[in-house]
């Protein structure tokens, strides 16, 4: 437990770095998890090859869906469109640092969802994207 | 001291938490377990458990169409536990006593058979902001299907529902009125009766959702006049997969099948059927048998110790846990004071997110639950997303609500 609150997560979660909107934006997207309302939304700026150059996420829910925002969204800054079509569960958990069980695991993953959905051009955003 | 006198003085709540093997576990190593979560669903006794493992270790037979000893046990102790469930809830007959899954089944059953045969164009249901989820999609469903008008009796900020926009509904003509008893979210308990001789003065039949009475309080259909009434096994001691619904029995005479199948027909033809008599009418396939026998046990469990009893030991626990909660700067408790609501409590803090205070919550071995609760709608209304809810049972006692106080300190501390 004291892992699962280690500061990483308190601090960005009451001082987030990329909360925000973009308009406009060349990607957007935004979904809920069902089980406790959690919604996330995502917009990212790209440059003509396809770098992200901006990307800020906006939404309510626990600390962990998001800190975990927090910390993805830094992490995409400067990365080619199809390194972030390519992240998964294991790279989310390795910015938390923690363990989590399987309820928590989709707090930690709906931004990653959110943003793969986002990144794919799709119409609705699938688990099967973040397993 | 008259029988009933003894019973309410004596709850011995440690003779009962021994009934209970899952109460004496360990979460983690050292950390006992806090259970207040009863809401979602209850812990089993050992006589619900006993009963349900004899009946595979000794009687286990499908029922009804064996001539062998196996099946007339299996037969035996499936009716003698729907007789015993009909006395609880003080039915006229146990035909008017269907077993079902859950509450859920139970509220689709009287939506899709009895809507679909009575309910068209234009007709009025009404149901209530306080909502479980699962008597309001059963309805939406079919609103949809026959283009009904679904109408809400409005709640109170103080979590009540508001009989004055009731009364503004009732003159819409509605053709059945469907609410909660109790709240699982709020706690707030209804006044049923009222609700129902109010639906009855202008021909609307009703729907109760009893899911979080029956459990916890006394309920008689027979003195509330109600025309359905839906409950669940497991939030009662009883074990998950077995619920029921009951019906006044010319509504359920009238009424059409739900599933087709074996046990539902008393004649099948290659082109047609002739239904079963009730209650079996309402049971196709194999049912959940050994669950049926295990509901049985709860009720014999439940009506040993006594209904008012409960009632009496819940509302001093949850008296006792507003008046702790209310303590803490920045908590706030949704739904009305502890004399009109029974043993939950839902709330947020301002500084940290449901989900966090019942992990944090959990590390000392204190189980809460965190979400809508199923009640979207509600949670809309209250302009919130997530409460944590504690709820209490006849197990529950005022050291464990001092745990969560204490826990919800450490949750401030982390966040703060
Ligand atoms: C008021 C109320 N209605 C209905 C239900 C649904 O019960 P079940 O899931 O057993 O069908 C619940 C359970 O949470 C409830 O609290």
């Amino acid at each position: 437990m004291d892992d699962l609150y280690r500061e990483l997560i308190i601090d960005r979660y009451k001082n987030p770095q990329f909360r925000g909107e973009l308009d406009p934006h060349d990607i957007t997207f935004e979904d809920d998890n069902p089980y406790c309302g959690d919604h996330i939304r995502v917009d990212v700026r790209l440059d003509e090859n396809n770098i992200v150059t901006e990307a800020v996420y906006s939404g309510e829910g626990c600390s962990i869906s998001q800190a975990s925002a927090d910390l993805l969204i830094e992490s995409i800054h400067g990365k080619p469109l199809d390194e972030v079509k390519a992240l998964t569960k294991e790279d989310v958990l390795e910015l938390l640092g923690i363990e989590l069980g399987p309820v928590r695991l989709k707090c930690a993953l709906l931004s990653l969802k959110v943003l793969k959905a986002g990144a794919y051009g799709l119409g609705e955003a699938s688990d099967d994207l973040v397993t | 001291m008259t029988l009933n006198e003894q019973k309410l003085a004596a709850l011995d709540i440690q003779k009962i938490r021994g009934d209970f093997p899952i109460l004496n576990r360990e979460v983690r190593s050292g950390i006992p377990l806090v259970y207040l979560d009863s809401t979602a669903t209850s812990q089993k006794p050992l006589q619900v458990l006993s009963v349900m493992d004899d009946y595979y270790r000794r009687s286990n037979a499908n029922i009804h169409r064996g001539i062998h000893v196996l099946a007339e046990e299996a037969t035996g102790a499936y009716e003698s536990a729907r007789e015993r469930i009909a006395a609880f809830i003080g039915a006229a007959t146990p035909k008017e006593v269907i077993y079902t899954r859950n509450t859920t089944e139970s509220i689709n059953l009287v939506a899709q058979t009895w809507g679909r045969a009575n309910l068209e164009n234009g007709d009025v249901v009404i149901l209530t902001e306080m909502e479980h989820h699962s008597n309001l999609v059963p309805w939406q469903i079919l609103a949809a299907e026959r283009n009904l008008r679904l109408e809400f009796i409005s709640v109170t900020p103080d979590g009540l529902l508001d009989l004055e926009s009731y009364t503004e509904l009732l003159k819409l003509d509605p053709k059945i009125v469907a609410f909660t008893h109790m709240s699982n979210v709020l706690g707030t308990i209804n006044p049923a009766r009222e609700i129902i001789q109010m639906a009855h003065t202008v021909g609307a039949l009703t729907l109760v959702d009893a899911a979080q009475s029956v459990p916890h309080i006394p309920v008689d259909v027979q003195a509330l006049d109600c025309d359905f009434l839906a409950f669940s096994g497991h939030k009662m001691c009883g074990p998950t997969g077995v619920g029921i619904l009951y019906g006044r029995r010319e509504l359920l005479e009238a009424m059409p099948p739900f599933l087709g199948g074996g046990e539902m027909i008393k004649r099948v033809e290659l082109r047609s059927f002739q239904n079963n008599e009730l209650p079996h009418k309402f049971e196709a396939g194999t049912p959940a048998i050994a669950e049926a026998i295990g509901l049985g046990a709860a009720v014999d469990y439940l009506a040993e110790i006594g209904m008012d009893a409960i009632e009496q030991h819940e509302q001093e626990i949850i008296a006792y846990a507003l008046e702790r909660l209310e303590e803490i700067p920045g908590v706030k408790v949704f739904g009305p004071e502890a004399q009109y609501k029974g043993g939950v409590a839902a709330f947020t803090l301002p500084e940290a997110h449901a989900h966090d205070i019942s992990q944090i919550l959990d590390s000392d071995g204190v189980a809460v639950r965190a979400g809508h609760h199923c009640a979207m709608p509600l949670h809309n209304k209250f302009g919130i997303t997530a409460t944590a809810r504690a709820s209490f049972y006849l197990y529950n006692t005022e050291e464990e609500v001092n745990k969560l106080v204490d826990g919800i300190y450490k949750v401030k501390k982390i966040f703060a």
